[in-house]
C-alpha cells in the first residue's frame, strides 16, 4: 500500500516533467531565438527575467506563483474567467509553476546554441532559396541538435527535482501533487527511513541516468 | 543600343553608410562574362557583393540584373528571392548534411530540373558526395560550394574571394574549375578578389574599387592599361596580353606564342597547341629602346608605338602606354631615360619585355 503510494509519487513525478518538457519546448525555442538574434532594449530584461529562478528560493517563487494564481492575481483572474477555476492545489497549477520554474534551463542551452550557429549558415541558406521559416527547420534545428538534447534534459530534470515551489503552490495531495520529492520528505517526516530510503536511491540513480546521457549524446560540431 | 543589349546588362546603384565606412557606387556592367571587382582590403569588394544579394539590410539604391529589378525605390526582394549563387570566402557547407546532402539542399529549393552529377561532374567532386564537409580539404570544400551555387542556376554569380582562405595548393586546385566555368557557363559573375593574378586570368571586364568608391569599369585589357589610375593601382601596373599557343620548345622548356605577329616565349610546362591564353606582364619588367636590340639576352621583343606617358608621383619613374598592334603594354621606365630617348606619342620603339607569366 505504501509502496504503491510511493509509486504514484513517481508517476506522478515524471507525468509533471513530461508535460513541462514538452511545453517548454514549445514556449522556450522561440523565446530562445528573440534572445539570441534581439538587438532591442528589452533584450537585458528578458534575459534577467527567465534567469530568476536560478537565483530565487524556490519558496519565494512558489509564494508569487501562489499569489498570481489566487482569486485576486492575474494568473487567478484569467483562469476564472475560462472557467478553470483556480490552479493552486492542482495538477494544472503544478505545470504552470514549474513551467516558470524550469524556463532557465530549457530557455539557455537553447540562446547558447543558436548564438553558436552565427550569421553565415543563415546567410548560405538565404542565398540558396530558403525563407526564414524554412532556414529554422533546415538549418537552425538540425545544428542546434545538441542544444536541444540539454535542454530537455535539463528541463525534465530539474522539473524532477522540484521541491520548493510544489510545496507552496500544491501542498501535498496524493495521486494529484504529491511528487516523489515531497513523498521523500513526507517519510522523513513520519521516521519512515526504509521508504525515504529506496525512493531517494531511485531519484538519485535516475538523476544520474539523466545526467550521463546528457554528456554522452551531447555531439560536438561547428560549421566546416 | 537594341533591346537585346539592354537587358543584357547589370546595374548596380548602391549607397551603404555604416559608422566607420561608407560604399557608393553605380556600375553598368555587361550581362555575361566575369566582371573581377578587384581593390586592396578594405575598399568595400565584399561589402558591394554583399548588397547586391540583398544580405546588407541597410543598402539603398538600384539593383537589375539582366531586366530584373531585385531592388529599387519602391522594392527590395529578401535575399531569397533574388536568382543569386554566392561562394563566400571561408567554406560554407552546412556541417549536419554530406557532401550530396549540401547540394540537394540547392536543389531542392530551385525548383530546376538539374541533377546533382552534372555539376559534381563540372567541378570533379562525384567520388565526394557521401562525405561530410569535415573531412574535406578546404579545396574540396570550396569546389563543393561553388557546385551548390550552380545548381540553383542562379542569374549572377557572386564569387567572394573564393580562393582566399586556400593554400598554394588549394588555389592551384580550384583555379583549372573557375576557368572551365569561365569558358562554358553563360551566368555573369562579379569576381571579388585582391589577387592581380586572379583577374588577369578570370575576368572579362574589371571594376577597380577603392574606399568605397569606383576607380575604374571597363574591358579588362583597357582599364588595367589606363595610366590614370591612383596609387595602389598604379604601383603593380600590369597588361595582359592574349595570344595563341603555337607549339612547346621541349628543350628549352618554353612555350611559342604567336602575339603581334611575332613569336614570343613564355616559360612553362606544356600548353595545347592553337589555344588562346593570357600573359601578364608588369610594367616593371617591360623597357623600352628605339633600335631592335641584338645580341641581348631578353627574348621576347616586340615592336610598339608610344601611345602616352604618365608621372608616378613622388618617384624617379614614368609610366608608358605602349601600343603593341591593338594591344595595350605598360613599361616602367625612368623619367631621364624617357627624356633621353625623346620619347613622345606616335613614335615607333621596341618594347623588350624580361619576364612574363602565362596565366592561363
Amino acid at each position: 500500500m505504501a509502496l504503491a503510494a510511493d509509486a504514484g509519487a513517481i508517476w506522478l513525478t515524471l507525468k509533471l516533467a513530461s508535460v513541462v518538457t514538452v511545453l517548454l519546448l514549445l514556449v522556450g525555442t522561440p523565446l530562445a531565438w528573440h534572445l539570441a538574434r534581439t538587438r532591442a532594449w528589452w533584450r537585458r530584461p528578458l534575459s534577467a527575467f527567465v534567469a530568476l529562478p536560478l537565483v530565487l528560493p524556490p519558496t519565494i517563487l512558489g509564494f508569487y506563483l501562489l499569489l498570481a494564481m489566487g482569486p485576486q492575481g492575474p494568473i487567478g483572474a484569467i483562469t476564472e474567467a475560462l472557467g478553470i477555476g483556480l490552479l493552486p492545489f492542482t495538477f494544472a497549477g503544478l505545470v504552470v509553476a514549474s513551467l516558470f520554474y524550469s524556463l532557465p534551463f530549457v530557455v539557455q542551452p537553447l540562446q547558447n546554441s543558436f548564438e553558436a550557429i552565427g550569421e553565415r549558415p543563415l546567410e548560405v541558406a538565404a542565398t540558396l532559396r530558403a525563407g526564414p521559416l524554412d532556414r529554422f527547420f533546415s538549418v537552425v534545428v538540425p545544428m542546434s541538435k545538441s542544444g536541444f538534447v540539454t535542454a530537455a534534459i535539463l528541463g525534465f530534470a530539474h522539473t524532477v527535482g522540484e521541491f520548493g515551489v510544489v510545496l507552496m503552490i500544491g501542498g501535498n495531495i496524493a495521486g494529484q501533487t504529491r511528487v516523489a520529492s515531497i513523498a521523500v520528505y513526507d517519510h522523513v517526516q513520519a521516521l519512515e527511513y526504509a521508504q525515504a530510503q529506496w525512493l531517494s536511491a531511485a531519484l538519485l540513480l535516475f538523476s544520474f541516468v539523466v545526467l550521463l546521457g546528457m554528456y554522452t549524446l551531447k555531439p560536438a560540431r561547428k560549421m566546416a | 543600343m537594341d533591346a537585346g543589349q539592354l537587358a543584357e546588362r547589370i546595374c548596380v546603384r548602391i549607397a551603404l553608410t555604416l559608422p566607420a565606412f561608407a560604399l557608393a557606387v553605380d556600375l553598368q556592367l555587361p550581362g555575361r562574362g566575369v566582371t573581377g571587382v578587384f581593390g586592396p582590403s578594405g575598399a568595400g569588394k565584399t561589402l558591394l557583393l554583399r548588397a547586391i544579394a540583398g544580405l546588407e539590410p541597410v543598402a539603398t539604391g538600384h539593383v537589375e540584373i539582366n531586366g530584373q529589378i531585385w531592388q529599387s525605390d519602391s522594392t527590395r526582394l529578401p535575399t531569397h528571392r533574388r536568382s543569386i549563387g554566392y561562394v563566400f570566402q571561408e567554406s560554407s557547407l552546412f556541417p549536419h548534411l554530406s557532401v550530396r546532402g549540401n547540394l540537394e539542399y540547392a536543389l531542392q529549393r530551385s525548383h530546376r530540373g538539374r541533377s546533382v552529377t552534372e555539376s559534381a561532374d563540372l567541378l570533379g567532386i562525384a567520388s565526394l558526395m557521401s562525405r561530410i564537409p569535415d573531412r574535406l580539404s578546404g579545396g574540396e570544400r570550396q569546389r563543393v560550394a561553388i557546385a551548390r551555387a550552380l545548381l540553383t542556376e542562379p542569374r549572377l554569380l557572386l564569387f567572394d574571394e573564393p580562393l582566399a582562405s586556400l593554400d598554394l595548393h588549394g588555389r592551384g586546385e580550384i583555379l583549372p574549375y573557375l576557368e572551365r566555368l569561365h569558358d562554358e557557363l553563360k551566368i555573369p559573375s562579379l569576381y571579388v578578389t585582391h589577387a592581380p593574378e586572379e583577374i588577369a586570368r578570370l575576368a572579362d571586364h574589371v571594376v577597380l574599387l577603392s574606399h568605397g568608391s569606383v576607380v575604374a569599369s571597363g574591358p579588362l585589357q583597357d582599364t588595367l592599361a589606363r595610366l590614370d589610375l591612383p596609387p595602389p593601382f598604379c604601383d603593380t601596373a600590369a597588361a595582359v596580353i592574349e595570344a595563341v599557343v603555337a607549339g612547346y620548345d621541349a628543350s628549352d622548356r618554353l612555350v611559342r606564342l604567336q602575339f603581334c605577329g611575332r613569336t614570343i616565349y613564355v616559360p612553362q610546362a606544356q600548353a595545347p597547341t592553337r589555344k588562346r591564353v593570357r600573359c601578364r606582364i608588369d610594367a616593371r619588367d617591360v623597357s623600352i629602346t628605339l633600335a631592335q636590340q641584338t645580341g641581348t639576352s631578353i627574348l621576347n621583343i616586340v615592336p610598339v608605338l608610344i601611345a602616352g606617358m604618365t608621372e608616378i608621383e613622388a618617384t624617379a619613374q614614368v609610366l608608358v602606354k605602349l601600343d603593341a598592334a591593338g594591344t595595350p603594354l605598360l613599361a616602367r621606365i625612368t623619367r631621364r631615360s624617357w627624356d633621353a630617348l625623346q620619347l613622345a606619342p606616335g613614335k615607333p620603339a621596341w618594347a623588350q619585355i624580361k619576364a612574363m607569366a602565362l596565366v592561363g
